[in-house]
């Protein structure tokens, strides 16, 4: 049976929605217009005029090789950041979904990386990191020059990478620990009756029947790993040595704020959203086909 | 009845508060700057003397922390219509404001409001950098430095050398005498101060950064980094960092280069006049340390440094008011007093030649902590600017300085090849100018 609201009042509806609506309006629509705009012009850094040039912005950055080598940084950054961060919460998860003694303590202090502001672990990552007075550091001292995340590029991004993953643990850990609570028991001790491990009971049972849940976090973690890497590498590397941590989100702070050159970073904003967004096209037409819902 | 006592008791005070607010009649007017720390709190100082010394203006001054945030935040106030009457706009961020035409230029500001100053007394090589190309001021000069080399004379003169080397060549020399007797670092370098190993290196040697006088004829330069002289002292740099003479100190390998100078770790580091106050302060306990003009090779003739720093620049489309206060804000901060005062309490040097003559004959510069700033005077009228040493004038200099800072840590930590590195680099800074040029088209500079 369908379900619907009904309102006498026609305003009722819309003046509810509308401090939502006014939101999304003024700090999405709004900024994304003017960039569109932007983008498909040249625009004096202090406002006094702009010239039409059309889809030259876009040519010029699909023209730069520095650019492309972005592209594939955050898609490695996402894909990396994403697996990591997933595998160990979804391990953690069924660690502690196995309500040994003592668990309750674990399910809650998992989840508090999450409340950690960016910028602040990152700074607490770049010290514990940093290649002459870190505690990761100290390796230098037996193997001098093994570490160093100051000039050595992929260092740099391993260490970033590693940070953004350990941020959205939390994050992972609290949806899967819900997801496997939601799984009969019974399954579980059939299974287990039946002569399946615990290993092969997750392959089996376990991760099939909180496909729901992986492919919603696999969205999020995504998209975050896209536009939420801002805050850390600007703390952590700015950029990294040699443009090593630069991923499209920073190459666009960087070209606009620092560069000066507003258009160039409008027309790079306009298609990492394009990309993100056909990102969780791609994902709910093909991955969603695999997942079954009850 | 009480309800009628408290009634008027509250209009009383509403009244009173509204007479008092209404007798503070003070043009108030908002100055932005982009300095944090110590030097913030001095020119908090600065303004809170200038509200004491006059009644008619009241100055606002916000930090933004950096010359970067305070460009952006300009920037943005500006297209709000919100923005401060003074804005101080670092050597960087200059040209994209010359071209939008959202300033007041200073020489105009002060004639309307009845100042009369001497424009020639404000020296060349600091002025030429926030002038038009004929050489009319259109900022106010004020936080200004330029790049020296420091050198800790306890290290030096254990490696058997007396005084301030003078040469690279000497530097090279001190350099390996010093890693043979066991120091682990004998010359600090910041990776990212391309200002004063790229900038600075091409000034005192003449040599052009970009064409068109670098670029004060026109947006139509084009960079020549890559070739002329820097490209030998970058296969220099590279040779030193090889040999570990040339050491990277960084916030990210974990010391910064001056934090490694006061510390002793590094025995030679170069960087702003600016700093010499706080490497005065900070350097460790019993430490000898002195500063000389940035290193030259042998048989080159000298010519004068880069201003460093900026300037304050009068944003339009503020009232009258505002802006006859921001020309006694000005006029204030000119007197001899304060600008021997600017010049105690922090690094940076006198931009008039009468201030620094005053101060010379008081003997300000005779003895420490202040003995070895009156170099950086020295450093920037070492000769009358030239074609190229009048400072840089490029559109996004921003991005121009990060594509030659990428280019000098490809070759220090990537192995590549100089010339390699430097033409890449110049390839796309030719493109942002390009780009910056269709910005404006039609635009001349002033």
């Amino acid at each position: 049976m369908e379900r619907r609201a009904f309102y006498r009042n026609g305003w009722l509806p819309w003046l509810l929605l509308a401090p939502q609506l006014i939101l999304v309006l003024v700090f999405f629509y709004w900024p994304t217009s003017q960039a569109l705009y932007w983008a498909f012009t040249l625009e004096q850094a202090w406002g006094g005029g702009n010239t039409w040039v059309g889809f030259d912005n876009f040519l010029a950055i699909f023209a730069d090789n520095k650019y492309w080598a972005t592209v594939g940084r955050s898609a490695f950054y996402a894909i990396a950041a994403t697996g990591l961060s997933m595998a160990v919460a979804l391990i953690l998860a069924m660690f502690a979904d196995r309500a040994l003694s003592g668990t309750k303590l674990f399910q809650s202090v998992f989840v508090w990386p999450y409340a950690i502001a960016a910028p602040a672990a990152g700074v607490a990552f770049r010290f514990i990191f940093s290649p002459e007075a870190g505690l990761i550091g100290a390796v230098n001292q037996m193997w001098p020059g093994i570490w160093d995340p100051s000039t050595i590029g992929w260092h740099a991004l391993a260490m970033v990478i590693i940070c953004h993953a350990w941020l959205g643990i939390g994050y992972n850990f609290i949806f899967f620990l819900a997801a496997l609570q939601m799984v009969p028991r019974s399954l579980s001790e059939a299974g287990a009756m039946d002569g399946a491990r615990p290993f092969r009971r997750m392959l089996d049972l376990q991760l099939p029947l909180i496909a729901p849940t992986v492919f919603f976090l696999l969205i999020m973690n995504i998209i975050s790993s896209f536009t939420d890497s801002f805050g850390l590498i600007d703390v952590m590397t700015e950029g990294g040595p040699i443009g090593a941590t630069e991923v499209m989100v920073y190459k666009i702070y960087f070209d606009g704020f620092k560069g000066l050159d507003y258009s160039g970073a409008a027309a790079q904003s306009i298609v990492l959203m394009l990309l993100v967004i056909s990102l969780t096209f791609v994902q709910f037409k093909w991955v969603e086909r695999r997942v079954h819902y009850n | 009845m009480k309800n009628n006592m408290l009634l008027g008791a509250a209009v009383m005070v509403g009244a009173s508060a509204l007479m008092s607010a209404s007798s503070l009649a003070a043009t108030k007017f908002e100055f932005w700057y982009g300095l944090s720390g110590d030097l913030s709190e001095r020119i908090q100082d600065m303004c809170k003397d200038f509200n004491a010394s006059q009644s008619d203006y009241e100055i606002v001054c916000v930090s933004q922390e950096t010359y970067e945030n305070n460009l952006q935040n300009t920037i943005a106030a500006f297209r709000a219509n919100k923005q401060p009457t003074i804005a101080q706009i670092s050597d960087g961020g200059v040209v994209d404001l010359m071209l939008s035409g959202a300033y007041v230029p200073v020489r105009q500001l002060m004639e309307e409001n009845g100042y009369k100053i001497d424009w020639s007394n404000y020296f060349s090589g600091i002025a030429s950098y926030f002038s038009t190309s004929t050489g009319e001021l259109l900022a106010m000069p004020f936080n200004n430095s330029t790049a020296v080399f420091y050198y800790n004379t306890d290290a030096l003169k254990a490696v058997g050398f007396d005084g301030a080397p003078q040469t690279w060549e000497q530097v090279e020399d001190i350099a390996r005498k010093l890693k043979a007797a066991g120091y682990e670092c004998p010359i600090a370098f910041d990776p990212t101060g391309q200002w004063q190993w790229w900038e600075e290196f091409s000034a005192v040697h003449n040599q052009p950064i970009a064409t068109k006088g670098n670029g004060f004829g026109g947006l139509d330069a084009e960079v020549t980094f890559n070739k002329g002289k820097f490209v030998e002292q970058l296969a220099w740099y590279k040779k030193m960092y090889d040999e570990g003479l040339l050491v990277n100190k960084s916030k990210a390998a974990g010391e910064t280069a001056n934090d490694a100078f006061v510390n002793a770790h590094c025995q030679m580091s170069s960087s702003s006049i600016a700093d010499h106050g706080f490497i005065g302060k900070q350097a460790k306990e019993g430490m000898h340390w002195d500063v000389t003009m940035l290193p030259v090779w042998e048989g080159t003739e000298r010519t004068n440094s880069f201003v460093g720093g900026a300037a304050l620049w009068t944003l339009k489309g503020k009232s009258a008011e505002e802006y006859k206060g921001a020309a006694a804000f000005y006029n204030f901060i000119a007197t001899p007093k304060q600008a021997e005062w600017w010049s105690t309490v922090t690094g940076y040097i006198p931009v008039t030649n009468t201030g620094y003559q005053a101060m010379v004959a008081k003997g300000f510069y005779d003895k420490a902590p202040y003995k070895g700033r009156e170099l950086a005077i020295k450093s920037l009228t070492f000769t009358p600017p030239t074609e190229y040493t009048r400072g840089v004038r490029l559109g996004n200099f921003g991005a121009v300085r990060k594509e030659v800072q990428d280019a000098i840590q490809a070759v220090l930590f990537e192995n590549k090849p100089v010339q390699q590195a430097l033409d890449e680099a110049a390839e796309r800074s030719n493109a942002i100018l390009r780009k910056f040029e269709k910005t404006y088209p039609g635009a001349k500079l002033p």
